[in-house]
């Protein structure tokens, strides 16, 4: 990194760097983006492709013809992680120039406008992903049978939470809603709900972020406080009226909560330094996205409330500050 | 300051929207579309002209401890008067802009004229500071409209150049935010290139 970092001693020398972060991201990645092409085939791939491929591209031609600068960013992995995350958002059926747009908004306006690397306010990735939901609604919101790789018995229709949502307004309860459309959660779980890519397996996820504790890129307690949040938020509610308010598992389960929780709340640059902070930071995600779910027009909420809560970063970095060494 | 730099500096050095960045309210809510943007500039443009030399001609005679209520009864009465004329001639437009026509009463632009310019000078100077400063906001309403119609709708003064829709988001309020964002940072690079030279 060219940047220097100015934080009170002690200071450690670590091995790592950006590029070697971002790598185990990608790594971390994995098992969900194979997941998605099993059972959403070649369309997928052609997603994750065009997603990577125009982030990549974009990064470059900004970085070298608009900033002029000479050391190239591309080698760190950032944009790729941006591109995934981006693809992993999008349902298989997006057409490649949405998929672009995509991109290139999440680039150009959530990451280069603000500076590049490190500088960037909100989740790059989200950015790009609500310009889209709020651009181009019918793509973004098209649900269609996956045609899959190995025949894997795949079925796909809308979202559980655009199930429910939909349901409620047509006066169905919760309970009655989850038997008529077989929603179970071994189901949601390991994978076959409809949904964006990152939307249909739980336990691929949940991979990438053991992944990513144990080689310790990320600490969990952003993530923790975010499904804490979400647990007794729901809970509440659920134990107020069963009827009209999903429980607490089916939210942790469902929708956009795995990914957003453990690899979108987490990225280094938009969330808050202290863990304090990032508690705080945890709790205000949960809660706007159990709002959002509940009372909200969306039936998910994690990407507004991650990009809501990035904007309250800075505050939350100043409120809970590192102390320094030696002074209580 | 002469007379044509009083009518040109609207443009670029003194733009009230991108460089001075007043008048925001309309400038995000009435430009979703290039007309749209066109038409409520002009009419920002005739409340600041008239305003301007009414307020220069009476400003020697108004007591100073009432004159900004003074000066708003001027421009509601202007801008009552142009209410009136859009609503019997473009009746189309003013059903679209709606509200945004009776709040040039409370903009700041017009407000901010008549107490900086209007009522130290004379009332052809007057007149010419309106003009450039409308012109101004005229131009910049009509390039955000122009902006975010081609984004948002895929076409330009209602002529649409795309099949199927646009990105949705820059009709709405956060493509405002954006457009506004990247244009002022046009506007402030060619004002500072203006400078240097």
């Amino acid at each position: 990194m060219s940047r220097l970092l100015v934080s009170p001693s002690p200071h450690i020398h670590a091995k790592e760097s950006t590029a070697s972060l971002m790598r185990d991201v990608v790594i971390a990645l994995i098992p969900a983006v194979l997941v998605s092409v099993v059972f959403y085939g070649w369309k997928e791939l052609l997603v994750l492709a065009v997603s990577v491929l125009s982030c990549l591209v974009l990064e470059y031609v900004i970085t070298r013809y608009m900033m002029k600068k000479e050391n190239n960013t591309l080698c760190d992995f950032s944009a790729a992680v941006t591109g995934i995350l981006l693809a992993l958002n999008l349902p298989y059926t997006t057409p490649w120039w949405v998929v672009f747009i995509g991109a290139a908004v999440a680039i150009g306006v959530g990451k280069m406008t603000f500076g590049g690397l490190g500088q960037n306010v909100f989740n790059p990735a989200l950015v790009g992903r609500v310009f889209l939901l709020v651009s181009y609604p019918t793509y973004m919101t098209h649900w269609e049978a996956p045609q899959s790789l190995f025949g894997v018995d795949a079925v796909s229709g809308p979202t559980p939470l655009g199930i429910i949502k939909e349901g409620l307004l047509q006066g169905n309860t919760v309970p009655q809603l989850m038997a008529d459309n077989g929603l179970n959660y071994g189901q949601m779980l390991f994978a076959s709900v409809g949904g964006s890519a990152g939307e249909i397996s739980a336990i691929a996820l949940l991979i990438g972020f053991v992944y990513l504790l144990v080689k310790k890129v990320i600490r969990p307690h952003i993530t923790l406080s975010i499904w804490a949040t979400v647990a007794v938020v729901s809970l509440i509610f659920w134990l107020c009226a069963p009827d009209r308010f999903t429980d607490p598992l089916f939210n942790l389960l469902t929708g956009g909560m795995i990914l957003g929780s453990c690899f979108m709340a987490t990225d280094y640059v938009t969330s808050p330094m202290s863990v304090k902070g990032g508690i705080i930071f945890g709790i205000g995600i949960g809660f706007i996205t159990m709002m959002i779910r509940y009372f909200g027009s969306y039936p998910e909420g994690m990407s507004f409330a991650i990009l809501i809560m990035n904007a309250t970063v800075p505050l939350l970095n100043m409120w809970f500050h590192q102390k320094k060494y030696g002074r209580a | 300051m002469t007379r044509k730099q009083l009518i040109t500096k609207g443009f670029i050095k003194d733009n009230p929207t991108f460089v001075l960045i007043l008048g925001m309210c309309p400038t995000l809510a009435t430009t979703t579309s290039a007309i749209n943007g066109l038409s409520m500039g002009l009419a920002t443009l005739f409340v600041l002209v008239l305003s301007n030399m009414a307020i220069s001609a009476i400003a020697p005679v108004v007591p100073d401890k009432v004159h900004i209520p003074v000066y708003i009864v001027v421009i509601a009465t202007f801008v009552t008067l142009l209410q009136l004329l859009m609503q019997a001639f473009t009746p189309g437009i003013y059903a679209t802009l709606g509200l945004f026509i009776p709040l040039i009463v409370v903009n700041c632009i017009v407000l901010g004229r008549a107490e900086a310019f209007a009522n130290k000078n004379g009332i052809i100077d007057s007149a010419c500071d309106g003009l450039g400063v409308g012109l101004g906001f005229t131009l910049s309403l009509t390039v955000l409209g122009i902006v975010r119609e081609i984004l948002g709708s895929g076409s330009v003064f209602g002529w649409k150049f795309i099949t199927g829709d646009g990105m949705l988001a820059f009709v709405m309020a956060p493509g405002a935010f954006l457009c506004l964002g990247y244009l002022m940072v046009l506007f402030n690079k060619i004002a500072s290139k203006n400078k240097g030279a």
